[in-house]
């Protein structure tokens, strides 16, 4: 039995509670509360009524056996009736009840509603609190919908008491987060800013978390507050510890108030009048100066109060960034916390000083506690405390202290934690490039990064250094050399052996003087990895091994025997296989000079955003990194890749979409390297493993080369018989980007046989219809009659894509003269590249229940609004069938997602703000217009469905970038879906009004 | 804002849970046992916040309970665990000498306090003397004899 039970205590709850404490087993709770369970349904079926005891009493146990973790389904009816009882502690349970266990079971709902509504009128104040209560906890739209306007009234009505006062503005601030845009802002506004003057100090408290919210969402309509708070926090700063009786705690005045105030005024610029400010000015420094006094109380929470108010100052200093002489105060108050016995107080000071370390004033004094912070990763005993002194040392770090602060991390490393270790590596890799003067020092920290926690260096990290040192000729001496010796070692990171291989594979002839690194010498200390490593990090070492004939040509004989032996050439995986087939292949038959163009040294990678820190933002989410360290990357990041003399110019203006994803837009048309270096970077960042970044290299310089040298097609097509994996990839990355081929620009019938001579068939009627089913998606059946089936597989990537059409006979009679055609018809024919590559020749023949397969590789030259024409002609049991259809290639397919912050969007949607870069339509829904589906159909669109950044939840907005080979164009968009009237609005702006309009009708209809 | 907070004993057994945005049973489980696993692990004398996605940790040990508040980023830890602090004084106050057993047996009672105190996820109240004569006076408005008469004697 309970040791205290106070006021109505329910003796059959606590006999149940016992009973349940009191089961040796969890069978046997289980058994208790079935058997409870059962008790309580036989009640509440009954046919006698329950007095209100009763039901409260189940009702409490009910809601015990849920809190146990048990499922509860009834008991839903009863709790509601409670709600009307007129005894308080029914009505309280019955709200507890519901508080807890009510999802939005829209019936019941209504009920509570009315519940609610009686109890809000009632002038009862303790019930207007119940009710205010259970609208906060519940805070469903519904509620919202019925109360919303009637919560303001409340909270500014000359006669609500108090009490009632603070419930309704927390109520209302739970609705407006909740749903925004059902409270409407008014004449009760002004108002409410006026309650930080209110007497009641409860009453501020309550009101001042409203008000900040309201504040950070409209600052212009609210900035009648600063003053108020600044005079408010003055009075309070200033008082004596007793003035405010019961609302000091432990001797500090109002510590929850005061952190209120302090954080309100975090929504706002420094107060432009002298007068405002010279008090607020005047507040931080007491605050400031209090922190130096002697405690007036040994207790914890004397301490926590009063440094809570000071941390919440210092806040606010950095957030103004404008009084150096607080900014260094603050930076010395942080800095004796540094060396607090207390833990709390040396963490906070420590993510706080991180803040301080971006301010331009206080970055120099917070270096000074720089042995301080080392001390503190290397001996705090607690790893969220170490985690917080790493942080430090990563945002103190600049050009006079990064070696120490690398050196320091990198030998912490080798004992972090491991919930640590992949953020501690990403932040020495960047810390180690920014500040970077001598790259041998750079490569020297990769490749003891690898060394220490090779399990944590993502594929980030080992790209990183090596278009490092392919952009630096300076370094790849020392580059070689080193990552020769790390291998050495007896057991090594299979990271290092792909930097390993690559950077010997590029640049072993460096170091191929010395005889202690002579080539076969290189060779075999990288083949005595081989075995030990994965599938992916053996096929670069082929590479590297292909790359060894070129450069060592003594080594070949060597080379082509470990290629040629079954363990490769008969490799059960079938990329190695292909690579040692191919590379043999290429070893045998092509000359010294050919095999020197084709395995050429890479080209210097096109500059871009270090993609580790991009992949650092992500991990941290937006904000992690502060703006100016940005910057700071890209501009020394510039020097870093672009500054040595083989630096690449390449970048043209910066498209919109260089600050998100670190492309540059596309290479100028001709400058083949260039594009090479650019669609290398694709392969390199969003096809990882799968493909070698080198194979696909050696592909385009070799075809390049022999696209020059051999230009009759016929002879490309021997080659590629030879080389079937070159066929494969350079259609796809490639051939659509060289244009000069004369077969590019003409439909291309795949039949082989004449075929028969009728003019291809009008589209058919529903080819609209179809071609709008796929708008959202790439796979799927495009047509379908008794005859024929043909399905589409397409893949897109910039501004190439890649069909895949299959034609099925479903028939068990043979198709005669099959062919296909695929036109792009009027302008289309130079917006829109097409080009049918048959992955074998198809027979004309089509025989029953068989399926034939065409590719199709396509390239987007500009934006367009029709689609191609998809003609199939073939004769079945006599009759010519003849049947055109719309290629699904539609301008959304090209799309690049783009993340953005709010901010950023409608930064953008501003720019685009001329009308005829809008197209707008208001439309009656179609579809289902649930949450989820819309969802899917907007990524299957292709762009970004950005979360967070319509202030309306309900609204959807997107964002993407359209690759065309000519430009990119900026795509944003916004649907607001009215689920009562069964209509949206949907609106987009692009930076190309054609394409605002095209998507528009496109969209219209998807929903 | 606070988003949630949690009571549980050293054992992991949840004692009141109280979750200040609308959540699915589903996710809260798996919150509980994320935070009894992550604070229980913790060695003593550790700080007592902590990461944990975007949001911050702040926990407290009294006695046998762990009380475990969930608080946005830009919300201040020091005040959150005063937070802890004064909900337990208003336990204390209002049991006298609080323990574990009571918080078990008048669960309900710990949840009106607690809604007396913090509502939608913010302070409404800091006044000790405030919210416990609201307590008070609630238990006074429902003491009807026959209810009075049915309480265990002691």
């Amino acid at each position: 039995m309970p040791a205290v039970s106070k006021g109505d205590g329910m003796r059959g709850l606590a006999v149940f509670i016992s009973d349940i404490r009191n089961c040796k087993s969890k069978e046997a709770e289980i058994k208790r509360i079935n058997k409870e369970l059962a008790n309580i349904r036989s009640k509440f079926k009954g046919d006698k009524a329950l007095d209100g005891y009763s039901k409260k009493k189940y009702v409490c146990k009910l809601l015990f056996i849920f809190l146990l973790g048990h499922d509860i389904d009834f008991g839903h009816m009863e709790a509601v009736n409670l709600l009307s009882s007129n005894k308080y502690t029914e009505k309280q349970i019955g709200y507890l009840f519901i508080s807890v266990l009510v999802n939005s079971n829209s019936e019941l709902i209504r009920l509570i509603n009315n519940a609610i509504k009686n109890d809000l009128s009632s002038r009862n104040p303790t019930f207007m609190c119940l009710a205010l209560h259970c609208i906060a906890n519940v805070g469903s739209r519904e509620m919202a919908e019925a109360f919303a306007s009637e919560i303001p009234r409340i909270l500014v009505a000359g006669d609500t008491m108090d009490s009632v006062k603070q419930s309704a503005a927390l109520c209302l601030l739970r609705l407006y987060k909740t749903s925004p845009d059902l409270v409407l802002m008014g004449e009760w506004t002004s108002r409410v800013v006026h309650l930080l003057n209110d007497q009641h100090m409860g009453v501020v408290t309550a009101a001042i978390s409203l008000i900040t919210c309201l504040s950070m969402k409209n600052p212009d309509e609210f900035k009648t507050c600063v003053s108020l708070a600044v005079s408010r926090l003055s009075r309070i700063v200033s008082s004596a510890s007793t003035d405010l009786q019961d609302y000091t705690y432990y001797f500090v005045p109002a510590p929850w108030l005061s952190c209120k105030l302090l954080r309100l005024l975090q929504c706002y610029p420094p107060p432009e009048d002298g007068a405002v400010k010279g008090r607020l000015v005047e507040c931080l420094e007491t605050i400031l100066n209090k922190a130096q006094e002697p405690p007036k109380s040994k207790k914890v929470q004397h301490s926590n109060a009063k440094n809570a108010i000071l941390f919440e100052a210092i806040s606010l200093i950095i957030h103004y960034d404008s009084e150096p002489n607080l900014l260094v105060r603050a930076c010395n108050q942080l800095g004796q916390f540094l060396q607090h016995r207390e833990t709390n107080l040396r963490y906070l000071a420590l993510e706080s000083m991180c803040t301080l370390a971006s301010s331009e004033f206080s970055h120099e004094a917070v270096k000074t506690h720089i042995e301080t912070v080392i001390n503190a990763l290397k001996t705090e005993r607690d790893v969220s405390v170490r985690q917080r002194a790493a942080d430090l040392l990563y945002a103190m770090c600049d050009r006079s202290n990064a070696k120490q602060i690398v050196a320091e991390m990198l030998s912490y490393l080798e004992t972090a934690d491991y919930s640590i270790r992949e953020e501690m590596v990403l932040k020495v890799a960047i810390l180690a490039e920014k500040y970077a003067v001598d790259y041998s020092w750079y490569v020297d920290t990769i490749l003891n990064l690898i060394r220490i926690a090779g399990d944590y260096v993502s594929e980030e990290v080992w790209y990183r250094v090596i278009q490092i040192v392919i952009n630096r000729d300076d370094v790849q001496g020392y580059a070689a050399k080193t990552v020769f010796e790390a291998l050495q070692a007896p057991a090594c990171h299979e990271n290092m052996v792909k930097v390993g291989g690559y950077i010997l594979g590029e640049f072993g002839n460096l170091i191929a003087g010395d005889p202690r690194s002579s080539p076969l010498v290189q060779f075999n200390l990288l083949h005595s990895k081989f075995h030990l490593c994965s599938v992916p990090t053996r096929a670069l070492l082929l590479s590297a091994y292909i790359k060894f004939i070129n450069l060592f040509p003594e080594t070949k004989a060597t080379i082509q025997e470990v290629l040629r032996c079954d363990s490769q050439i008969r490799n059960s995986d079938v990329e190695l296989q292909q690579r040692a087939v191919e590379y043999l292949k290429l070893s045998s038959i092509a000359s010294t000079d050919v095999l020197a163009t084709v395995l050429e040294e890479m080209p210097p990678f096109p500059e871009r955003e270090s993609s580790i820190l991009a992949k650092l933002k992500k991990k941290k989410g937006p904000g992690a990194v502060s703006v100016t360290e940005l910057e700071d990357s890209k501009r020394e990041g510039g020097e870093l890749n672009g500054g040595g003399d083989r630096g690449s110019d390449t970048a043209s203006t910066p498209s919109p979409s260089a600050d998100l994803l670190g492309i540059r837009s596309a290479a100028p048309i001709g400058a083949a390297p260039a594009s090479a270096g650019s669609l290398l970077v694709d392969v390199f960042s969003e096809a990882g493993s799968a493909f070698s970044p080198f194979l696909s290299l050696f592909l385009l310089i070799s075809f390049h080369t022999m696209a020059k040298s051999l230009p009759p097609c016929p002879c490309i097509v021997c080659v590629w018989m030879a080389f079937p994996s070159f066929f494969f990839f350079f259609s796809f990355f490639v051939f659509t980007s060289m244009v000069p081929f004369p077969i590019c620009s003409h439909p291309l019938s795949c039949g082989l046989s004449a075929p028969p001579s009728e003019d291809p068939a009008p589209p058919l009627s529903e080819a609209d219809e179809l071609l709008n089913k796929f708008v959202c998606k790439n796979n799927g059946v495009l047509f379908e009659n008794q005859l024929l089936q043909i399905g589409i597989k397409s893949e897109y990537r910039q501004n190439l894509g890649r069909m895949y059409l299959f034609f099925g006979n479903k028939t068990s009679v043979q198709f005669a003269s099959f062919t296909t055609t695929v036109s792009c018809p009027g302008e289309l024919q130079s917006h829109i590249l097409l080009l049918n590559v048959q992955t074998k020749p198809v027979e004309p023949l089509v025989e029953g229940g068989a399926q034939i397969q065409q590719v199709l590789n396509i390239e987007c030259l500009t934006d367009f609004s029709e689609a191609p024409l998809l003609n199939i002609k073939f004769r079945y049991g006599g009759a010519l069938q003849n049947l055109t259809l719309k290629l699904p290639v539609t301008i959304n397919k090209f799309f690049q997602p783009t993340e953005m912050a709010s901010h950023d969007f409608f930064q953008r949607w501003k720019q685009l703000s001329q009308p005829q870069q809008e197209a707008q339509k208001i439309f009656k829904a179609n579809h289902s217009m649930d949450t989820e589906v819309l969802k899917a159909k907007l990524l299957g669109l292709g762009t970004a469905l950005l979360d967070n950044v319509d202030p309306n939840p309900e609204n959807y907005v997107c964002a993407g970038v359209i690759q065309t080979k000519s430009q990119q164009v900026g795509c944003l968009l916004r649907l607001e879906p009215n689920a009562q009237a069964q209509m949206y609005r949907l609106t987009l702006r692009c930076s190309k009004d054609s394409v605002s309009k095209r998507l528009c009708e496109l969209l219209a209809e998807q929903f | 804002m606070m988003r949630f907070l949690l009571l549980f004993s050293r054992q992991g057994k949840l004692r009141l849970q109280k979750w200040f945005t609308p959540m699915s049973e589903r996710e809260k489980k798996k919150i509980i046992r994320d935070m009894t696993t992550m604070v229980l692990s913790r060695q003593p004398r550790s700080c007592n916040f902590l990461h944990w996605k975007d949001l911050k940790i702040i926990y407290k040990r009294y006695a046998s309970l762990y009380f475990c508040l969930a608080i946005e980023n830009q919300e201040n830890e020091l005040l959150a665990l005063e937070v802890i602090h004064r909900y337990v004084e208003l336990l204390d106050k209002y049991f006298g000498n609080v323990c574990e057993l009571d918080i078990i047996f008048n669960f309900e009672k710990a949840y009106f306090i607690l809604d007396e105190f913090l509502m939608g996820g913010e302070i409404q109240e800091t006044s000790k003397q405030i919210v416990n004569r609201c307590i008070e006076s609630s238990d006074m408005l429902q003491e009807t004899m026959e209810e009075y008469m049915s309480k265990p004697a002691f």
